[in-house]
């Protein structure tokens, strides 16, 4: 009676068995990993950009070029939880006087003017049960481009870190990798020396910043 | 704690308020506040919509569920919305804290409030303020809620029609113009100066102003004009009083001076070291009130018979009148008694209660002359609200009406058409009145009954002043400008005589002339006012002299048959509140009922009238009848039944509306406490009550859970040095080592606690906990993190009565900790449990293994994530859970962790008293005492150093972090501990 | 039934014997292929009843787990201290049927019991579904069952891992482990018979799909030499597993710490348990089966009265256990313990408790006598007193103990919805839908195996050694 399989069927099940499947799960995983940790899906990098309301706000020029200090605008950095967006009266501050006819800033007369917010867009955004804390980190070491990069030459502000939660633990568990002297918190540029080890560890004694024990409870971050 | 004050009118605030005010009606607004603060969500679910929670199942439900499990392939795009222009001392991020006073029953209590991003989310007592001193109660933690309530009346209405400021300011002008002397004004009692002068400016001549209170004190008052010919006030220094006898008084519970006198008496009770001296407590009442808890001696007699067991105790302390003949048993109390308080003359209180009629409390009044406690732990003051408040003075007011003598009737602050007493017919009567004005926060039974109907600010929201039960005066400074454009009594008041005075301008102004400061001084002086919360120059009043005339008897003949006793809820009190779902979840003391009143009645009755808990009976006086479910409590005195006030509303909103039978429909105006000859008959049906406690009986386990024992017993094992053997438990596991940095701890003195549910309360608000509604209870679903258990000993007519307070008691050999798949409830270096919500299954497998049994679970998305106004109460520092994730006590973590942040910002450590956790500074006994165990100099440290302290369920080894203290009763031997 | 008429011979019942007289090595092949073999359209209505029914079950089944998910498990009774309730419940249940399956087709065939024969294949499949049904409780049972991919240890952004301390976590890997290996050994008993099946199917379609799943064997003397080495690899890997299993089940209770849950003897006592109801569920199964397939040749009285040896033998091992609760209770001088039996035993629910003792202790008595033991509709009635029971067993265990732990005033109540119902009948539904069309597509008796038997039977005087290779020719 005829057969309903060739002999090459038994390498075809053999192929199937051996090849296939192995690269059935390697696709996947590959998958996995991509879905989890592309830039397209944390949003890093300047091709992920945060478009911005009206003529947007330049952090290139006003601090790149014009060289303010993080703090004028973002006042509560040292002393809350959140580094405040500034209210529109900040930026009235100055563009009363600086161009204040520039067709750029109409968003920000207007929103003075009718009393109604500006609504910017969120570039880092923790989940809502992760309660991040500014004025300590700036307090104990961490400077502002450790977490946001070198916000000094980004003319739109984008992420240049996913901000998840395996590389918020990198720093808690090991902070000697990115302290820097107080001097240097504000200071967009800032690279770390060549002996950054042995300094963010003299830094650290300093500081007196907690055991890496103490630093990764659950309660730091999560209530 | 940083306290600021912010003259809201005057600040730069100003113009954010006022764009507050021109949004508040827009959608936007809404949907923008929603973006402002995304870390709200709401909580206030509505029982009925709850109870077809799972018929109404469907798009929503599986929409929200899937927002739950964050489906969105990629993190949705989120806004942030700064000020336009940022209100001075606001730091976005920063809570402030503002002086502010409400009132209850129409006396002042000094608060603080904390407010974020001009948010009010909590409030917290004035620790300046004598009435609170820092503490606070459940009914005062709740009014944040009631802020907030989305039932809230919005708009004015005329003849139920909605209608514009503009037209009841002219209308109100014009009614009052033609009423001239037709006028009268119903207010709920107040004290608050600026505003007794407003109404009395508008009561020209002719005109009559009435006051009403459905719990009032009139009976209090009585007695004083009876023992002394006039009025007086009456203040206990119980801090002095080392024996205390209350004759049916729950002074330490649910009035305006309950905060502070459960202060006092704890103050005399708490166990500071291993030598405790304690004062002892006698308590006379026919129900258990959380004052009966506290007592050494309790005995449950009949409301009327009260009046027989003061006579005799006055007999016995030397006033001229007969002493009545008593059973043994009580005849024994009042002996032992009377022998402590002769023991302790000038150092004891005898007090009556508002509920007991007016003879007795002449006759308390004599006792305390006898007993030399008049000038030392009893004093005497002028009355702060010097009128009738009560059933006189409201059928005086509709005795007028049906002489047709009323044109025009301002009704302020009291849903009378509710609360008043039936025979009185209120609603017939207001329709007499030509012109009803009605102002009030809820389009409640009153205002439908008023031709114009005015929603009112809630005291948040407006300015104002309030004076305390010893006339200290505190100014009321709003937290938030009014959400819904209220109205204040003293504008519609001005509007009555056409004037448009901001209520700011109007306390101000009032101020400024009784002070008779010039600007820059008396600007200096409101500054310091509002930032103090109590205005200097108006401080407590000094005692009047009284002098004693002769009391007559108060004993009647005790009448036999069934007695239908009135009481003020335990969570609701009068019903004004009924729309709280925080204050209609809270379980009552000792029944431990929620969602509901019964008609309560002692195991005895209950067989003697042939029912059970559950059955639905009818109770029937003076021909008025309601059907009542029965609720058998141990501990009430036999043939009586007890209803309590405040359910049965018909328009209180979709909480409170349908919840419980009004009983106000029983009452009379000539028995608004007591009244005898009920009927009691059984009917077929049976109605469904929600407990969150079954049992009651501590199974012999009480050396394992709570442990108690007489005073003079301890003392003698102490002085025979009885040492009670702990034998070490050996645990597997490597021990961690809690001996360095901060170590929390928490001590609860079950001798001060009096069992209040202050502490619940203010949990639920500091930490977002949802509300369920009474069909998840009934399912034993209920969400608050710290509950107060309730055990009986002894006959079940008179049993001791302990509570204790349980919350997660922070194991350091947690058994949750190991059974966690995922990790998600772990320790920290602090000895905290931590619980991750964001990182929890929800397996469930650390409650069944938690034998504190303190975890909650959200079995349904319980947080309510719609409701826009409810969103804004929300405490931002503590995340809002989701469906599916266990939640429990944490020790205020978010405290901690602010203070800690605070203080390393600082390089400095945490003082002592800098964490104070949600129940700890809410609890009027202060018998929860928080902080750090390593420094041996902090006040918990020495607390569990103390050999009188225990733990539960230590054959468990379970190590908790929460202690406990022994409970003690301090009984006379004379009664062998307990009065059976 | 009568469309399956045909198929059934004369019954003459065997009671000594593993095979019928007559059974030669084509009667086995005929009997048990043309089963599966039988075209389509030709299907006995019996078997189109049954499956609809199943469907029927299945689909209350998907309802409440939709339910479940777009809702949240709030439509289940449990709450606190309840908070595990019909679903743990029905985990443990359906994990213990499977153990039989496992015994029967591993540890048996360690032994060489030659009894195992005809019904290890449907026992193994009687495993796989049932660890099937049982697997997916604790998967829906977490509040957020999206993220049940937590339990795995995987390197994740968070930086996490699971908690290994936790037994829930130790039964991932048990549960994974002994399906994984069931399913094999499984799966590799079957491919000699789909071989057979392949060659005698006539339909393209049948040729084809037995074809692949034959994965090419042509029965020779390498292939069985193969064959009889990876069962037995297989045979070895799935013995500890047995034991292992519901050991590691039995630790979600015994670690904790809960009266009524932390107890030593749970892990032999759940594993003779499971054996139990295992062996209870083959019988059930086995019943209606032969008599409607005509397989009284094959399943003799012989194996059900060696099986409800078995029965009777783990059956008094349970028995213990409960008695050896009781005694600890007192002999601990524990008062949570001793309380916890009292009110187990008088207290409200205590009627639980005596059904359990009832069916799982008494009724099975009756098995001591022969008479009964190869009486079937006596067999039948004991196996499901068997099965009803042992559901007790673990609703005693687990509901009855959360309800009254250690701080009286947090006890509870426990009142099953009609959700919890639904999602345990419904799984009933998932197994019987699986398990009618496994009788329908694949052999339900290994056939080799059994003609195996027959050629043994035959030269039973001879020597045995001679070679199984020429079974399969």
């Amino acid at each position: 009676m005829a057969q309903v399989f060739t002999r090459r069927a038994n390498t075809i099940a053999r192929l199937s068995i051996f090849v296939g499947i192995p690269l059935v799960l390697a696709l996947l995983s590959a998958a996995w990993w991509y879905y989890t940790r592309s830039d397209w899906i944390r949003d890093v990098g300047p091709a992920h950009a945060v478009v911005q309301p009206g003529g947007g706000f330049s952090h290139q020029l006003h601090i790149g070029g014009l060289k303010m200090d993080c703090r004028y605008c973002h006042t509560a950095v040292e002393v809350s939880s959140s580094a405040n967006i500034p209210p529109t009266e900040t930026c009235m501050g100055c563009h009363s006087q600086v161009l204040p006819q520039s067709p750029k800033l109409e968003f920000i007369r207007t929103s003075y003017a009718e009393n109604m917010p500006v609504q910017w867009n969120k570039v880092h955004d923790l989940p809502k049960f992760v309660y991040f804390n500014h004025s300590i980190h700036v307090d104990k070491g961490v400077g502002c481009s450790t977490c946001h990069g070198n916000i000094a030459t980004m003319a739109v502000v984008y992420k240049t870190e996913a901000l998840y939660m395996n590389w918020c633990l990198n720093c808690h568990r090991n902070p000697e990798q990115f302290l820097r002297p107080q001097s240097e918190i504000y200071n967009t540029a800032w690279q770390p020396p060549a002996d950054q080890i042995a300094q963010g560890l003299k830094l650290k004694e300093q500081y007196g910043i907690r055991s890496s024990y103490q630093l990764t409870n659950c309660s730091i971050c999560h209530r | 704690m940083s306290k600021e004050s912010l003259d809201i009118q005057g600040s730069s605030g100003q113009s954010y308020w006022r764009s507050l005010e021109e949004l508040s009606q827009s959608a936007e607004f809404r949907a923008r506040l929603e973006r402002e603060f995304p870390r709200e969500a709401a909580e206030l679910r509505d029982p009925v919509s709850r109870r077809s929670f799972l018929k109404l199942m469907g798009a929503s439900m599986a929409l929200s569920s899937l927002v739950g499990c964050q489906f969105a392939l990629k993190q949705p795009q989120e806004k942030i919305v700064p000020y336009v222009r940022q209100p001075e001392q606001v730091i976005p991020g920063r809570s402030l804290y503002f002086a502010t006073s409400m009132t209850v029953q129409g006396y002042g209590i000094g608060l603080l409030a904390e407010s974020h991003e001009g948010r009010p989310t909590k409030v917290e007592g004035n620790a300046f303020h004598p009435a609170s001193r820092g503490s606070s109660d459940a009914w005062i933690q709740a009014s944040v809620l009631t802020m907030y309530d989305p039932d809230r009346s919005q708009q004015i209405l005329k003849a139920g029609q909605p209608a514009s400021w503009e037209d009841a300011f002219t209308a109100l002008g014009s009614a009052y113009a033609q009423a001239g002397s037709g006028l009268r004004i119903l207010t709920e009692p107040t004290a608050s100066p600026s505003l007794v002068a407003a109404i009395q400016e508008v009561v020209g001549a002719g005109a009559k102003w009435y006051q009403y209170d459905a719990l009032s004190g009139d009976n209090t008052r009585a007695g004083a004009q009876a023992a002394f010919g006039s009025a007086v006030n009456t203040i206990y220094a119980f801090d002095k009083a080392d024996v205390v006898v209350a004759l049916d008084s729950d002074f330490t519970h649910g009035s305006a001076t309950s905060i502070r006198y459960a202060q006092d008496v704890a103050s005399k009770r708490r166990i500071t070291s291993d030598e405790p001296v304690m004062s002892r407590i006698y308590v006379a009442e026919p129900t258990p009130s959380n004052t009966g808890a506290l007592a050494d001696h309790r005995l449950a007699v009949k409301s009327g018979d009260i009046a027989a067991v003061t006579q005799a105790i006055a007999a016995a302390v030397g006033v001229s009148v007969a002493a009545p003949t008593l059973p043994e048993a009580t005849q024994k109390w009042v002996a032992t008694a009377v022998a402590d308080l002769q023991a302790a003359t000038g150092k004891s209180v005898v007090i009556a209660g508002e509920t007991q009629p007016a003879a007795v409390h002449a006759l308390v009044h004599a006792i305390n002359a006898a007993l030399a406690n008049v000038g030392s732990t009893v004093n005497y003051t002028a009355p702060i609200i010097d009128a009738d408040t009560g059933a006189a003075s409201l059928k005086a007011l509709v005795d007028e009406i049906n002489a047709g003598a009323v044109s025009m009737l301002v009704i302020a602050d009291v849903n009378v058409v509710y609360s008043a007493p039936a025979d009185l017919n209120m609603a017939e009567a207001l329709k007499k009145v030509a012109t009803v004005v009605h102002l009030g926060l809820y389009n409640d039974e009153t205002a439908a009954a008023s031709t114009w109907h005015i929603h009112a600010t809630h005291y948040l929201e407006s300015w104002g002043d309030t004076r305390a039960y010893n006339g200290v005066v505190s100014l009321q400074q709003p937290l938030i400008a009014p959400l819904y454009d209220g109205k204040h009594l003293s504008e519609v008041l001005n509007a009555l005589t056409g004037k448009r005075v901001s209520a700011h301008d109007a306390v101000k102004g009032h101020w400024q002339a009784q002070l008779g400061l010039d600007g820059f001084t008396f600007d200096k002086a409101w500054q310091t006012a509002l930032h103090d919360g109590i205005v200097a120059g108006a401080s407590a009043i000094g005692s009047t002299p009284v002098t004693l005339g002769t009391v007559g008897a108060a004993a009647g003949a005790s009448s036999d048959g069934l007695e239908l006793i009135f009481r003020a809820d335990p969570s609701l009190r009068d019903g004004s509140a009924a729309n709280n779902g925080w204050l209609q979840e809270v379980p009552k003391p000792f029944s431990k009922l929620v969602w509901d009143n019964s008609a309560q009645v002692s195991p005895e009755t209950a067989s003697k009238l042939g029912v059970k808990t559950e059955d639905v009976v009818t109770l029937t006086i003076n021909g008025r009848s309601v059907e009542a479910p029965i609720n058998v409590v141990p501990g009430q005195a036999n043939d009586t039944v007890v209803v309590h006030l405040g359910f049965g509303r018909t328009q209180a909103g979709k909480v409170g509306n349908g919840v419980g039978f009004n009983s106000y429909a029983l009452r009379s105006s000539d028995a608004m406490w007591v009244a005898n000859g009920v009927t009691v008959s059984k009917t077929d049906k049976t109605y469904k009550l929600a407990t969150t406690q079954s049992h009651y009986n501590l199974e012999g386990r009480d050396f394992d859970i709570l442990h108690a024992k007489t005073l003079a017993e301890y003392l003698e094992e102490k002085k025979a040095g009885v040492k009670h053997k702990k034998h070490e438990i050996y645990s597997l596991f490597p021990a961690y080592d809690y001996s360095k940095g901060y170590q929390w701890g928490m001590t609860i003195d079950l001798n001060a606690c009096n069992g209040c549910n202050a502490c619940v309360v203010a949990c639920q608000a500091e930490n977002n906990i949802p509300v369920v509604g009474k069909e998840e209870i009934w399912r034993g679903r209920e969400m608050q993190w710290i509950r107060i258990d309730t055990y009986f000993s002894g006959d079940s007519s008179n049993p001791t009565i302990y509570q204790q307070p349980i919350a997660c008691m922070q194991c350091e050999h947690a058994p949750c900790e190991i059974v966690c798949p995922v990790a998600a409830t772990v320790h920290d270096s602090e000895g905290i449990n931590n619980m991750v919500y964001n990182r929890c299954v929800g397996t469930k497998y650390c409650s069944n293994n938690c034998p504190y049994k303190v975890r909650r679970f959200n079995f349904f998305q319980y947080a309510d994530e719609e409701t826009p106004s409810l969103k804004l109460q929300r405490n931002p520092d503590v995340t809002v859970r989701v469906r599916g994730v266990m939640e429990k006590c944490n020790y205020c973590l978010q405290r901690i962790n602010e203070a800690r942040i605070d203080a390393t910002r600082e390089d400095r450590v945490i003082q002592d008293g800098e964490v104070v956790t949600a129940c700890q500074q809410a609890c009027p006994s202060q018998a929860i005492v928080f902080g750090n165990i390593n420094d041996t100099s902090s006040q918990v440290a020495k607390l569990k150093a103390l050999e009188t302290k225990f733990t539960v369920l230590d054959s468990l080894n379970t190590k908790p972090r929460t202690s406990y203290m022994i409970k003690f009763t301090n009984s006379n031997p004379e009664l062998s501990g307990k009065t059976e | 039934m009568q469309s399956s008429q045909p198929l059934k011979p004369p019954v003459v019942e065997t009671y000594d014997e593993l095979l019928g007289p007559g059974e030669t090595y084509t009667s086995v092949t005929a009997k048990i292929g043309d089963i599966v073999l039988y075209p389509l359209l030709k299907t006995p209505w019996g078997w189109i009843g049954g499956f609809v029914a199943a469907g029927l079950f299945l689909m209350l089944y998907l309802y409440s787990l939709a339910t479940l998910f777009t809702v949240g498990i709030g439509i289940w009774g449990i709450n606190i201290p309840v908070a595990w309730g019909f679903d743990i419940i029905n985990f443990v249940w359906w994990i213990g049927i499977g153990h039989a399956g496992t015994l029967i087709s591993a540890i048996l065939l360690l032994f060489r019991q030659d009894w195992r024969t005809s019904i290890n294949r449907a026992a193994e499949a009687m495993t796989i579904f049932a660890v099937a049904c049982a697997g997916i409780y604790p998967l829906v049972h977490t509040g957020r069952p999206w993220l049940d991919y937590w339990f795995l240890p995987y390197p994740s952004t968070l930086g996490m891992w699971p908690q290994f301390r936790s037994p829930l976590e130790w039964d991932v890997f048990a549960i994974s482990t002994y399906a994984t290996v069931s399913v094999l050994f499984w799966f590799v008993g079957l491919i000699p018979d789909l071989a057979t099946l392949r060659d005698r199917a006539q339909h393209p379609i049948a040729k084809i799909f037995y074809g692949i799943l034959s994965l090419g064997w042509r029965g020779a003397a390498k292939h069985w030499q193969r064959y009889e080495m990876a069962s037995l690899i297989l045979a070895g890997l799935s013995t500890p597993l047995v034991l292992s299993v519901h050991s590691i089940i039995s630790f979600d209770f015994a670690v904790s710490q809960l009266p009524g849950w932390h107890v030593t003897v749970f892990p032999p006592y759940f594993v003779a348990g499971a054996v139990y109801c295992g062996f209870a569920m083959v019988i059930l199964l086995m019943i209606p089966i032969r008599s409607w397939f005509g397989l009284h040749g094959l399943i003799t009285m012989r194996h059900f009265d060696v099986m409800s040896k078995v029965m009777l033998a783990s059956g008094l091992i349970v028995t213990y256990g409960y008695f050896g609760e009781i005694f600890y209770s007192w002999y601990s001088g524990n008062i949570y313990e001793y309380y916890l039996i009292v009110s187990r035993t008088t207290g409200p629910w205590a009627w639980s408790y005596w059904a359990l003792i009832l069916f799982n202790v008494l009724v099975p008595q009756l098995l001591w006598s022969k008479k009964f033991r190869t009486n079937l509709p006596v067999l039948f009635f004991i196996s499901i007193c068997i099965n009803i029971g042992m559901w007790f067993e673990r609703w005693v265990i687990i509901v009855l103990s959360l309800k009254r732990d250690f701080i009286p005033t947090s006890w509870g109540v426990y009142t099953p919805t009609f959700y919890d119902w639904a999602t345990y009948i419904g799984s009933f539904g998932l197994f019987f839908v699986l398990f009618f069309l496994f009788v329908r597509l694949l052999p339900m008796v290994a056939i080799f195996e059994v003609r195996d038997l027959v050629h043994k039977t035959e030269h039973k005087a001879h020597d045995k050694k001679e070679g199984h290779g020429h079974a399969g020719a």
